[in-house]
């Protein structure tokens, strides 16, 4: 696929399956057309050529809007409505949907719970009043409101200290092993990349370079760019990897 | 003072009279503007086009625009009118334009993410990040229009300015001083209320 305005294609020749209920990373530096494949996902960027399938089925038969009520997305600027309290951020989908009053406040406060903000104290806030770390979890909570299948993250955690960052990777993991929905997630944090994924996506200058799981990548690495990548802490990162995600 | 002592009650009923060629003005200007804004902050051709006529139709004095219009309407309210309306174009669609432009790119970007549709965006998301700008916009524009609607008078569109043109024809100071203090008095009114409107709008 290529933008109108430029002459080399954004992503190119990009052949991926992604499996239900996986954690797949789309792993890269910047400008290398990671973002533009995670766009899409839910059509807010269409291929010039190609398809995007959902459980078989192409993304562009069905309508962009209804597509995107049942996709979660998270982005790194949050977005969070300012004019709106947390408890209306988070259920903005739900409201879109048609669910009432009752059903939206009960899957809010439980929204709220998953991701460790107390309902009572949290729910009538503005966004200005919440921290960098809270305002990232409620946007979590906004894109799993309507019990999204496939959750869409970009660069999520990549605005907020390392120490909120870690808690945050924690807090997503937990939740993927919680929910079990199938997360698409895109960083160039390698340790980032590292720490979530059940899959890496390696891509390089609109080309996916090389997928895998963690330990693969860092053990065989397709090629140069990859190897600078992971870089000369591979065998640290590798036995870092070695330590069950549920201790860290 | 001594006019306005004696005859409050028919400043009261011209000052009556200004707030609501000015309010009528206002809203039909707003009309106009508020789509116009959207279709110029939305695209950058039109947009261009869209405020160089309004800046162009801004440069005609007043006096000359009402002139023409007579020629064309008539005498009365509704000339003067949209004279007004064709004067607050400028910085009504200045401030829509201003304000859209300005919402944070990620609020957009989320909401169409989330499954807003462009309206839903646009009324839901945009308009409400854009409204302390678009407001400031409203008081320029009401602030202004409360001078410019002194002109009115000229074509019999009455208002505060029958005061003015009274008191000038009869070497009256005292008029002119009533109509002058009136008039600054409303404009004040109307631009501490929508400061206070701006205030209360910003998250």
């Amino acid at each position: 696929m290529r933008y109108a305005s430029a002459s080399v294609p954004a992503v190119h020749d990009v052949d991926l399956t992604i499996q239900a209920g996986q954690f797949a990373v789309l792993l890269g530096p910047s400008g290398c057309g990671k973002s533009t494949l995670l766009r899409t996902i839910n059509r807010l960027v269409e291929p010039t050529s190609g398809t995007v399938l959902i459980d078989g089925g192409d993304v562009r038969r069905r309508d962009a809007t209804e597509l995107r009520r049942g996709i979660g997305y998270v982005i790194q600027a949050v977005g969070l409505f300012p004019h709106y309290t947390v408890a209306q951020n988070v259920g903005v989908v739900p409201k879109l949907l048609g669910w009432n009053e009752a059903r939206t406040g009960a899957r809010v406060d439980e929204l709220l719970r998953l991701i460790r903000l107390d309902p009572a104290r949290y729910r009538d806030r503005k966004p200005r009043e919440l921290s960098g770390g809270e305002a990232q979890r409620v946007g979590v909570a906004r894109a799993l409101a309507a019990q999204p299948r496939v959750l869409l993250m970009d660069e999520p955690f990549a605005a907020v200290d390392a120490i909120v960052r870690a808690s945050l990777q924690d807090e997503i993991a937990r939740v993927h092993r919680e929910l079990g929905t199938t997360i698409v997630f895109v960083t160039h944090d390698v340790d980032e990349a590292l720490r979530l994924a059940d899959r890496i996506v390696v891509m390089n200058a609109g080309h996916v370079v090389q997928t895998g799981p963690p330990a693969d990548i860092l053990e065989h690495p397709a090629d140069d760019f990859v190897r600078d990548l992971v870089g000369v802490d591979a065998e640290t990162r590798r036995l870092a990897l070695e330590r069950p995600l549920i201790e860290r | 003072m001594t006019y306005l002592a004696a005859h409050g009650a028919r400043v009261a009923d011209l000052l009556g009279q200004h707030v609501v060629l000015v309010l009528v003005s206002l809203l039909v200007a707003l009309v106009i503007a508020v789509p116009l804004g959207v279709v110029a902050a939305r695209n950058e051709r039109a947009g261009a086009a869209i405020l160089a006529v309004a800046g162009a139709l801004y440069t005609i004095p007043s006096l000359a625009l009402l002139a023409l219009l007579v020629a064309v309407i008539g005498l009365g309210q509704i000339t003067a009118i949209v004279a007004l309306v064709v004067y607050a174009q400028m910085i009504l669609v200045r401030g829509v334009v201003a304000g859209l432009r300005g919402v944070d790119p990620a609020l957009v970007d989320s909401a169409r993410g989330l499954g807003f549709t462009a309206r839903q965006t646009l009324l839901r998301v945009e308009f409400p990040a854009a409204l302390p700008v678009m407001l400031g916009g409203v008081r320029v524009a009401t602030v202004s229009l409360v001078a410019l609607a002194t002109v009115a008078a000229w074509i019999n569109a009455g208002g505060l300015g029958v005061l003015l043109f009274e008191g000038i024809g009869t070497n009256n100071p005292d008029k002119i001083f009533a109509g002058a203090l009136a008039a600054a008095a409303l404009a004040i009114a109307a631009d501490l209320a929508l400061r206070g409107a701006e205030r209360a709008v910003r998250t």
